[in-house]
């Protein structure tokens, strides 16, 4: 109990002093989960609208992998992307072994998946007279996907959040290939498992609790922006 | 007038069935041609295939031309379905949506939604979302989105049928007027014959996905092709009539030079309604004068068309009239054609349907 | 609201990825043990050796059995560790051009202050043999760490093969190991450095330390670029001349001193 007194007290002193570690984890996860989710949001809708608008052979295949991808165990995707990005791998000449990018790739694989799979679902569930009136109205294939998408959004928002959720907490992928390098690529989460192996618990909880309150923070917003009254 | 689209041997095939088959159909620019026919003959499906929204089989020409670029002409056209189909956003977006796919700069787009929605009467309802509107109100967005695009055909799919009365017979007399000022050629499905008379032009009666009759509105009923269509239609007399005069407790109507009683009352503010009669109301005799009917006419038996248990008489009284009488009372009264009779029947049973068209 | 959207993910693109594109042979990929690592001496090195050099170093800990491999994968350009038969080997199949010893700490047997199996006071060796014949439970970090490795040769010096279910093996780091050791009041073996940099948190005791057994020695050694290309031998190349010199040696005895009272690891080179 005196252990997690001291530590709550450790990180109030180190939030407040604006701790030189801890703002460099912070600001680490942001960047590089932020671009992993920036990222699987990017490529990942229009794919989730590809798969769930479209009639293709082999569509089912496609949603079963896409659906074990949601639940792929971290740290092995990141043994998978360790092994692609060190210099005996296929990417090696990217040099990327100990980068964020590795760990954005990782987070990626991780992050897609969630994002590709929960789009396909909201978009099959579209009135599918809807997509006939929008199609007689004119609409090509992609403006038919676009304003889908669109009407979609409280979906495509919480399947967003998913994404992110799943990355920033992540540690096993984000250890394997990032390799906690301090000041780059020492993220919150991998830096709270450094901490508390050195045994500074003051420290770790500080992370721990800035890790939180990104998490809630996000949250927040992101359920605000859901949420909002429309106008009547 | 020329004929606007062209069906030619149309066939759709859904799901290993044959579900419409057209020998052929033909659409007159700046008409109103009606599909008519129960639920389930294949209406919504021949009006899919017409807009081409559903693969189909056969000669489709749109001017003449058959129609190849299914996106190209789906952009001349405009659709408007049973149910308003819109999207999460406001009124106005809502209207500009044909518009702004087809590339129309914003400036344009807004002027030209906000008139169709001051055709439809809700102009004042652009800032709203779509969401919180009521049927009607909805139904008038979306019919304000097809016509927003200057369709060179407007196809309505059973667009009244969601509709309560009040607000149905509202929209529909604001829908004839939008249509007749801007001469939107109209291809409207529907199951309801009121509607179709007061709509339009030419009737396609369509049954089990077959076309069986084409013609002027007045002629499906008057004249139905066959004893299937008759069943579904229920073959009335229709007469254009002109308003004479409204009193209390009748309204006096002209058809051709009769004048004729009903207790019905004309559609509001429509002076030239159409006057049906159904032909089971119609009483024929040899004496003129001893019935409490208030309308008796004179009339000249053109054809006399043993139906069944019945016998089909159709009369000259200076306006068609068709009458239905027993076999046996036609015996008893030695009809033969050519013959001078007494029609009449009470001024209680015909009913007044606004008529929606070009006179 | 379509800008904003592209501006925040152009930024974290940016922000994301801005690590990638240094000039890649400033960079030092280091492959070094755990221990190295929270004793907090990692940190400290690649802080100065980048204020002296302009070289950084990207450093995963992972352990010395993991980080030998990965040298000789050619994944790293340099590796440091602490295990004396697997880093030889390395040597003998040609993956490393220069090996140099570079320090020592010592390993110290700890376990519960009552020491049940009486292993205090007699030497390493004894302590061992003791703490197996009293079937103590002992917790060992089976990871081919150097600490592992280490210890493994311990016990077949002792004369003895340690067996379940008294002998435990943990598969965590150095640190992780010492609390579940002192949670469970068993026997174990750590770095001294380790050991004191936790020992407030531990409730645990040195049981034998300070003898020619216990001594652990850290070389550091190039991966060659004659069998791996495309490693970055010159940056290998400083770090080495780095942590010989006189002024890093010093640094390493000083290391801890102030916060412990005596030097975690103790300079050896040459």
């Amino acid at each position: 109990m005196e252990l997690i007194v001291q530590g709550i007290v450790e990180a109030a002193r180190r939030i407040v002093t604006l701790d030189r570690d801890v703002l460099d984890a912070a600001s680490a996860s942001l960047a590089v989960s932020g671009t992993a989710t920036a990222l699987s949001i990017a490529i990942g809708i229009p794919l989730g609208a590809l798969l769930g608008l479209g009639r293709f052979p082999g569509r089912n295949a496609v949603l079963s992998v896409v659906n074990t991808g949601m639940g792929l165990p971290p740290v092995a995707v990141g043994l998978f992307v360790a092994v692609l990005v060190w210099r005996s791998g296929p990417l090696g000449g990217l040099d990327w072994y100990c980068t964020r990018p590795a760990i954005v790739m990782a987070q990626l694989i991780l992050a897609g998946p969630t994002v590709i799979g929960l789009t396909a679902v909201a978009l099959q569930s579209v009135d599918p007279m809807l997509r006939t009136q929008l199609t007689s109205l004119g609409a090509t294939g992609v403006q038919s996907a676009w304003l889908l998408v669109r009407e979609s959004r409280l979906l495509l928002i919480s399947a967003a959040l998913a994404g992110f959720g799943a990355v920033i907490s992540e540690i096993g992928a984000s250890l394997m290939v990032g390799c906690n390098v301090k000041g780059d690529t020492r993220i919150l989460t991998t830096a709270i498992a450094l901490e508390t192996s050195k045994g500074e618990f003051g420290t770790a909880f500080a992370l721990a609790f800035i890790l939180l309150a990104l998490v809630f923070a996000v949250s927040a917003v992101t359920t605000w922006a859901q949420q909002r009254p429309r106008p009547l | 007038m020329s004929a606007i689209l062209e069906a030619r041997e149309l066939r759709v095939v859904r799901g290993g069935r044959e579900v419409v088959r057209i020998e052929a159909l033909a659409l007159e620019e700046a008409s109103t041609l009606a599909i008519l026919g129960p639920n389930g003959a294949g209406k919504t499906t021949l009006l899919l295939a017409l807009a081409a929204l559903l693969p189909s089989v056969g000669e489709v020409r749109f001017r003449g031309m058959p129609v190849v670029d299914a996106l190209a002409f789906r952009r001349r056209v405009a659709v408007v379905f049973q149910r308003p189909l819109l999207l999460d956003r406001s009124v106005r977006e809502n209207a500009e949506l044909g518009l702004a796919l087809r590339g129309v700069a914003s400036q344009v787009r807004r002027s030209r939604a906000a008139d169709a929605l001051a055709r439809l009467g809700i102009a004042h309802l652009a800032e709203r979302s779509a969401l919180g509107l009521s049927g009607g109100e909805a139904q008038r967005v979306s019919i304000a989105r097809a016509i927003a695009v200057d369709p060179e055909i407007l196809f309505l799919d059973e667009p009244f049928a969601a509709l309560d009365a009040p607000t149905r017979e509202a929209l529909i007399a604001d829908l004839a007027r939008v249509l007749r000022t801007r001469r939107v050629t109209t291809v409207l499905v529907t199951h309801d014959r009121d509607e179709a008379l007061s709509l339009a032009d030419r009737i396609a009666v369509l049954l089990a996905g077959r076309l069986r009759q084409l013609d002027l509105a007045e002629r499906v009923f008057a004249n139905p092709a066959d004893p299937e269509v008759a069943a579904f239609v229920g073959v009335e007399n229709v007469l254009p009539a002109r308003v004479e005069s409204i009193a209390a407790d009748l309204t006096t109507l002209r058809v051709a030079d009769q004048l004729i009683e009903v207790t019905a009352e004309p559609p509001a503010g429509d002076d030239f309604p159409l006057l049906c009669v159904r032909p089971d109301d119609v009483v024929i005799s040899r004496d003129p004068s001893t019935t409490s009917a208030r309308n008796s006419f004179a009339g000249t038996i053109v054809r006399l068309e043993p139906i069944g248990r019945r016998v089909r008489i159709v009369l000259d009284c200076g306006f068609p009239l068709v009458a239905n009488v027993t076999i046996r009372s036609a015996r008893d009264l030695a009809l033969a054609e050519g013959d001078v009779v007494t029609a009449s029947f009470k001024a209680t049973l015909p009913h007044l349907l606004a008529r929606h068209r070009a006179a | 609201m379509k800008r904003i959207l592209l501006a925040v993910v152009v930024l974290a693109l940016a922000a994301g990825c801005a690590s990638g594109s240094d000039a890649q042979r400033r960079e030092v990929l280091l492959a070094t043990t755990t221990s190295f690592q929270d004793s907090g001496l990692l940190d400290d090195l690649v802080s100065d050796f980048a204020l002296k050099t302009g070289y950084r170093i990207r450093a995963t800990a992972v352990g010395s059995g993991a980080a030998i491999a990965l040298g000789s994968k050619g994944d790293a350009d340099v590796v440091f560790a602490h295990s004396e038969q697997a880093e030889l080997d390395f040597m003998a199949q040609g993956n490393g051009e220069r090996r140099v010893k570079v320090m020592h700490n010592d390993f110290v047997i700890i376990g519960p202050a009552t020491d049940p199996a009486r292993a205090r006071g007699q030497g390493s060796l004894a302590a061992f043999r003791a703490i197996a014949a009293a079937k103590a439970t002992f917790y060992s970090r089976g990871d081919k760490s150097g600490t592992d490795v280490f210890e493994k040769n311990l016990w077949r010096q002792a004369g003895v093969t340690p067996s379940a279910p008294w002998y435990i093996e943990a598969a965590t780091g150095m640190g992780q190991t010492l609390q579940i050791a002192s949670e469970k009041r068993a026997y174990t073996i750590a770095d001294r450095g380790t050991y004191l940099a936790r020992k407030g948190g531990l409730a645990l005791d040195i049981l034998a330390e300070k003898e020619p057994p216990l001594f652990n020695y850290y070389h550091v050694m190039t991966v060659s670029p004659a069998k791996h290309p495309r490693v970055n031998s010159l940056g290998a190349l400083a770090f080495v001349d780095y942590l010989v010199s006189p002024e890093t040696q010093r640094r390493i005895q000083q290391f801890g001193v102030a916060k412990y009272g005596e030097p975690l690891f103790y300079p050896d080179a040459p």
